[in-house]
């Protein structure tokens, strides 16, 4: 079990299946400082996130519960955000 | 130097900021629970104090600002608006359930190095989330006071109170270099662990609520069914009030009628003002009624739940959910839409949303839906006896508005107003339980801005329209109503060959005219030159029965359809111009409105004459 910690595979965050429980691990720096506005909005490094909700058409955007906040996001944002699936 | 000082209250969106406000002002700033819900700035003295003037500013995630109303308060803090003095000191207000990511934004206020005192606001829902905060340890930690509100039950206002007037006694320190936003949400989550003495349990209610609004199937469902039943509610719960109103002002006229000899001004008393003035009153249940449920929307926090589940449609027409917001409340009246387009971050999506927000059917125009439909559409039920068809006629305008805004985006996003494809990011806030206060107060400011619209605009229009309707008088061997010899009579046939095409009578090319001013004095406007045609039986009668008498069916679809694209009244073309800043782009919204209209009033009478 302490391997797989290890060796924690890190995915985008728009491709975490919904319900599943995840830590964030980074967030990528983008050209148009997409990853400060997700900062600001309260994405950060440590923090426990999960894929609440998707939307009934075409499954996008996806709402993300971060602490006790929910944010929306399409999935192409929710990329910039790295995060290992625990 | 009598000027008062000025305080900035600022925080990030939804933490109560304007809700605070309005209590420490006494002031009455509209309450909203979605980001974005003030778009100004507004000021306000601080109860029993002239000597300091607080500043409601819009919500932000931080002084990098990402639209334009986040761009005020950015420009306000740094004390970039010229006619403006620095404010001396800011309140920052914070959400006590969710303490690290507000305190990365006091941090970062904090090295402006303005005196400040935080509002640990929303305390009583911490409570009730069990999150428990050492609030003299934060007040350590900060070096700034730190006083425990909740503002929608004004508590803690009396020691804000008293910490601003020492804080505004304080000197300003200069600014500090910003840090990152990393090192700063660090810094945050530092303090927050310090300060927090037990964590909470999340907001329940809203995790529920969020499964059932926002499920794949059933959220959808309760969207579409929540329009409809807006729609529905606007036509039948009105009806009995309505009835009550067209009595009071039929009664009038026959009082008229009865006591005065027939001469000039029993006609102007009754068919100048009661009929006119009389036919708008009589929409006020309507619209209460329709800003009832929008206000009830807004401030339960659904309206952002709804812009989440519209995203993906709104994407198709290059637009994102954020923009469902301002055509949500379109429907109310387009100019707060137009308004809190300003939370639309890219410029092009905020251009396209303002062309397209006259489109959403206003609440102006349901008097004119409502007395075309009344006199034309039988009052029966369809689908089983479920859904009555007036209504239903009703949903079918409106949704020919939503659907004409989409197409229109769709093609301007793809010519005019091309730009990168637009992101979506948006905090979904706490569900709360609508405040009561503030919709009630919403409802009563509105029914004082129609019914003062109605006593002055209208009825200036309606005196105009008399006068110009009666005279010059008839020639003695008149064969017509006098009302065809007048100049409104000379008029309305001048503008009869513009409109005669699509099915347009001289009465409606008139009516339309006064309509520009406000949509709907044409329905007054119609009152008022029918009940002076009319014989004497017919004036007693309503607007209803004399329009089912003097128009066909394919007359009143085309005046139907007229009015969803309808040339936008006044008040709304010039907050375009002042929100775009371009003649040119408010030209051309005018010009493309009026083009629709004709050409769609064209089509509907020309098909409707042909089958029927």
């Amino acid at each position: 079990m302490a391997d797989d910690i290890k060796t924690a595979v890190t995915i985008p965050l728009g491709q975490l299946p919904r319900g599943q429980k995840a830590i964030v691990a980074a967030l990528l720096e983008t050209d148009e400082n997409l990853d400060t506005a997700l900062r600001e909005l309260g994405f950060a490094e440590g923090l426990d996130v999960s894929v609440l909700h998707e939307s009934p058409f075409g499954r996008d955007p996806i709402a993300i519960g971060i602490g006790p906040m929910t944010v929306a996001l399409r999935r192409k944002e929710a990329n910039i955000v790295m995060v290992t699936p625990v | 130097m009598n000027h008062p000082v000025k305080v900035a209250v600022v925080g990030n969106p939804n933490c109560g900021k304007s809700a605070l406000f309005n209590s420490l002002t006494g002031l009455r700033q509209k309450v909203a629970n979605y980001p974005g819900a003030t778009v100004e700035r507004r000021s306000g003295s601080l109860l029993g104090m002239s000597t300091v003037e607080l500043l409601d500013l819009p919500g932000t995630y931080s002084l990098t600002p990402r639209s334009p109303d986040e761009e005020i308060t950015r420009a306000t803090l740094m004390g970039e608006l010229e006619a403006e003095d620095l404010p001396r000191a800011i309140l920052c207000v914070v959400d006590a359930t969710n303490l690290s990511q507000h305190l990365r934004f006091v941090l970062e206020l904090k090295d402006l190095g303005f005196p400040m005192v935080l509002a640990l606001n929303m305390t009583d829902l911490a409570v009730r989330e069990k999150i428990n905060i050492d609030r003299l340890k934060l007040e350590q930690i900060l070096g700034i006071p730190v006083v425990e509100t909740v503002a929608v039950r004004k508590k803690g206002l009396d020691e804000i109170r008293e910490k601003l007037l020492e804080a505004v006694k304080l000197p300003k320190l200069d600014a500090k270099e910003p840090e990152d936003v990393r090192s700063r949400q660090n810094r945050a989550r530092d303090i927050k662990n310090e300060v927090t003495l037990s964590e909470g349990i999340g907001h329940k209610a809203t995790r529920v609520l969020d499964t059932v609004f926002l499920n794949m199937f059933v959220g959808p469902l309760i969207l579409f069914g929540l329009l409809f039943l807006i729609f529905q509610a606007v036509f039948s719960w009105a009806e009995a009030p309505m009835d009550m109103i067209d009595g009071f002002f039929g009664s009038l006229q026959d009082m008229i009628a009865e006591n005065m000899s027939d001469g000039l001004l029993a006609s102007f008393l009754s068919d100048g003002l009661i009929a006119g003035v009389g036919s708008v009153i009589i929409f006020l249940p309507q619209i209460l009624i329709l800003f009832a449920f929008i206000l009830v929307l807004e401030s339960s926090g659904y309206m952002v739940r709804a812009a989440f589940l519209m995203d993906r449609i709104m994407s198709r027409v290059g637009l994102n959910g954020r923009a469902f917001i301002p055509l949500i409340s379109s429907f109310a009246c387009a100019i707060p839409g137009i308004m809190s387009a300003r939370a639309i971050a890219d410029p092009s999506d905020r251009l396209t949303t303002i062309l397209i927000a006259p489109l959403m059917t206003c609440s102006a125009r349901l008097p004119v839906y409502t007395l075309i439909i009344a006199a034309f559409i039988p009052n029966t039920t369809i689908f089983g006896g479920t859904i009555g068809l007036q209504g239903f006629v009703m949903f079918i305008l409106y949704l020919a508005g939503i659907l004409s805004a989409l197409i229109i985006a769709f093609v301007l996003k793809r010519s005019l107003t091309k730009s990168t494809p637009p992101t979506f990011m948006m905090e979904l806030p706490k569900y709360q339980v609508p405040n009561w206060r503030y919709v009630g107060i919403g409802l009563y400011e509105r029914s004082r801005i129609f019914l003062r619209r109605a006593g002055t605009m209208i009825m200036g229009a309606m005196v105009i329209l008399w006068v110009l309707s009666t005279f010059p008088a008839p020639p003695a061997d008149a064969t017509e109503p006098a009302i065809v010899y007048s100049m409104v009579g000379i008029i309305g046939g001048w503008l009869e060959p513009i409109f005669a095409p699509i099915g347009f009578n001289w009465e409606i090319s008139i009516a339309l005219l006064p309509g520009m001013a406000a949509r709907e004095i044409a329905v007054a406007a119609l009152g008022t030159v029918y009940s002076l045609q009319g014989s004497e039986d017919v004036v007693a009668g309503s607007l209803v029965s004399m329009l089912n008498g003097a128009w066909s069916l394919p007359t009143a679809l085309s005046f139907l359809a007229w009015f969803i694209f309808a040339p936008q009244c006044l008040s709304t073309i010039a907050v375009v111009r002042r929100e775009t800043n371009s003649r040119k782009w408010t030209a051309f919204m005018v010009a493309y409105l009026f083009g629709l209209a004709y050409l769609s009033s064209f089509l509907t009478y020309h098909i409707a004459s042909a089958i029927l």
